[in-house]
């Protein structure tokens, strides 16, 4: 009974640093219908941003995490602003072909700059260990993702539902000439939002080092689970990938302990099923723009 | 005059050369050597370490031996097989090479195996570690190790040293396979018991579920081998599961605590008993001094992979100098069978029959050095000229 609950404590936090890292990429190419394939590539910038700020600088983690997020959405914005707005009107298949070309630069210049060794951030000794609770070991530092990645999903979930700025970016969204014509400036909302998503990216990247390792491939070995939440959760609001990582986080760690020897195709199982069942993912529309 | 003078002098020259038996063609003064390995992707440590080993070798030994001069040809091949199989296409048919060597991993010294074969030249293996690897061609020789050599031993090793139960955990791939099997054999025949067996993907993000079913099996120890660069990882989740604190130790070859890494994992590590080929605290001058102009040249500690590579080398110069600069194929890899020499990682030879080596392994505990605060494989344990156990079965 208490590995259930361990295996579920587990399951969850996976769940949710994998809902970090995706998030971002539901919004690009969900609200915005943009493919954008780089989006690990934010993710690793803000794990290496965290780790020379932590490991080189020595700066405390908690400090380092609002950087790493600061510095992919600055990144973002950079790039918005400068190559990805040219190829919003483009065909997906031109922006598949861009990104993933960005996603190899990417690879290529932190291998470079950084050497292709997996790296670590020293974490303090607080997050380190796990503690019993009612015979269910909880891990400090995945109950700190737990922690974090929550508030964020509820503050997301309240911006997008009750606040000015979600009203209007729901809008260019819906119909981008109408929003146009109330005065919304659709391109500053746009950027505005592919820049919070790659934040969201570099946070993701920043949490999950410890947990899924940080090395210049980390764009290329996690897009697939990236597009795998999105697929899954449907890309028209954030409720769906939300609760497709969780599925699948569970689903995994689950799958992993209790078959190990399929485990590793279990998130893949979960994905053909789902989408037999709702081709267009959990909460996905019917019908595409 | 004067023209007829400088043509006189060219001529005796020639002549002398043509008497002392020299024959100046440019081409076959140089010796080339094409080195494949994985300079980029998720093996690339073991390609950088490889090629700074043998970078440090020449400047150490120069770069002609028996009047040739040595050319390394470096193809980076990303551990991919095809990319390895192209790299030494065009190595032998292109450049000529006399030497293919490398092969960061077994699927890529496989992929080149019936190439070595067919152009009649050596393939030196400096890193892949399965025991069939040497059986597919006469012409491979290998100086890294194999999976079994270590595997056996630390299974001896656990069986004799009060581990009755050991819950596994290995990469689901060949090498990972070969590991698990060879331990497992000898540590039950040792009277040792398996609890647990499990097999992660290759490509594993998180080890978190493995371990916790790892813990709950209640075992003395895990036997471990993941590739070497998943070894931070999975020490890192396993002192966040508190496996550490009940007393599960870790055990398997050295590739978990790889010297090239080692030192980033954290105390959890401290304790970790391996079984393996080389540490960096080898006690021996020979090895001080590598140590001490390998970090000084690359400001990085070598690993096992880079005294491979080290050997890898070291054993090519030592052929050519035995077949006195001849560059037929069959002839350096008879020359290349028995030798033996003193490595940074003791004492060492190339096995006559099965063309891999034969090398002391050496049982190891992780400890924090006293001198400069890093962690260390320390040496206490010697099995002394150990051969391919997979291979003497047969």
């Amino acid at each position: 009974m208490t590995s259930i609950l361990t295996n579920l404590f587990d399951g969850v936090a996976y769940g949710m640093l994998l809902f970090v890292l995706a998030c971002g990429l539901a919004v690009t190419l969900g609200l915005m219908n943009f493919v954008n394939l780089a989006h690990g590539a934010f993710a690793m910038a803000g794990g290496y941003v965290c780790m020379l700020l932590v490991n080189q600088h020595g700066w405390p983690f908690f400090a380092a995490l609002p950087l790493a997020f600061v510095s992919s959405a600055v990144i973002g914005i950079v790039l918005e602003r400068t190559l990805y707005r040219h190829l919003y009107a483009r065909s997906h298949l031109d922006q598949v072909l861009f990104t993933i070309g960005l996603t190899f630069m990417s690879v290529a210049a932190v291998d470079y700059i950084q050497g292709s060794s997996r790296v670590f951030i020293n974490l303090p000794a607080a997050l380190e260990g796990q503690f019993d609770l009612f015979g269910v070991g909880i891990g400090r530092y995945r109950l700190m993702i737990i922690v974090i990645c929550g508030l964020l999903t509820i503050g997301l979930q309240m911006v997008l539902a009750k606040t000015r700025f979600g009203s209007r970016l729901r809008a260019a969204v819906d119909d981008p000439r109408a929003a146009s014509g109330l005065g919304i400036n659709v391109p500053q909302v746009f950027a505005f939002t592919f820049a919070f998503g790659c934040g969201l990216a570099g946070l993701g990247g920043a949490l999950s080092a410890e947990i899924l390792g940080l090395d210049p491939y980390f764009p290329l070995k996690f897009m697939i689970y990236f597009l795998i939440v999105v697929t899954v959760g449907g890309s028209s609001s954030i409720t769906g990938p939300f609760l497709a990582s969780l599925l699948l986080g569970i689903g995994d760690v689950a799958g992993k302990y209790y078959v190990p020897k399929m485990g590793p195709f279990v998130i893949y199982t979960m994905m053909i099923v789902i989408l037999i069942w709702r081709p267009n993912g959990l909460f996905g529309r019917t019908a595409a723009r | 005059m004067f023209e007829h003078k400088t043509f006189s002098r060219a001529a005796a020259i020639a002549a002398i050369a043509g008497l002392a038996g020299l024959t100046p063609a440019k081409a076959e003064d140089t010796v080339k050597v094409g080195l494949i390995l994985p300079m980029t992707g998720g093996q690339a440590s073991t390609g950088k370490q490889i090629e700074n080993a043998i970078k440090l070798y020449m400047q150490q030994n120069g770069d002609t031996v028996a009047g040739k001069k040595v050319e390394i040809i470096v193809k980076d091949d990303a551990a991919i097989p095809d990319k390895t199989k192209t790299a030494a296409q065009e190595l032998i048919v292109n450049d000529k090479v006399n030497f293919i060597a490398g092969f960061g991993v077994t699927p890529a010294a496989l992929a080149a195996a019936p190439l070595a074969t067919q152009a009649k030249i050596p393939e030196v293996v400096m890193a892949a570690g399965t025991s069939i690897i040497t059986e597919r061609s006469p012409y491979i020789v290998r100086t890294s190790f194999t999976l079994a050599q270590s595997s056996t031993i630390i299974g001896d090793w656990a069986a004799q040293n009060g581990i009755k139960k050991v819950a596994t955990l290995t990469s689901d791939y060949a090498p990972g396979n070969d590991a698990l099997n060879f331990f497992k054999e000898h540590f039950t025949a040792g009277g040792g018991e398996v609890v647990e067996e499990v097999k992660v993907p290759l490509q594993n993000p998180d080890f978190a579920p493995f371990l916790q079913r790892m813990k709950d099996a209640k075992p003395d120890a895990i036997f471990v081998f993941v590739p070497a660069g998943q070894g931070g990882n999975f020490m890192k989740q396993y002192a966040e599961r508190g496996l550490d604190k009940a007393g599960i130790k870790v055990i398997g070859p050295g590739d978990v605590t790889d010297d090239d890494l080692l030192n980033n994992m954290g105390d959890a590590v401290i304790g970790t008993v391996t079984a393996h080929l080389y540490s960096a605290a080898h006690p021996s001058q020979m090895n001080k001094d590598f140590v001490a102009a390998y970090k000084k040249a690359f400001n990085s500690r070598p690993g096992f992979m880079a005294v491979s590579g080290y050997d890898g080398i070291h054993l090519i110069y030592e052929a050519l100098k035995k077949t006195g600069g001849d560059t037929d194929g069959t002839k350096l890899v008879e020359a290349m069978k028995g030798q033996k020499w003193e490595s940074p990682r003791g004492p060492i030879s190339i096995d006559p029959e099965t063309r891999d080596i034969i090398q002391n392994i050496y049982i190891r505990r992780v400890a924090r050095s006293k001198s400069d605060g890093e962690l260390y494989n320390v040496e206490f344990q010697v099995f002394e000229a150990v051969k391919d156990p997979g291979k003497t079965k047969k």
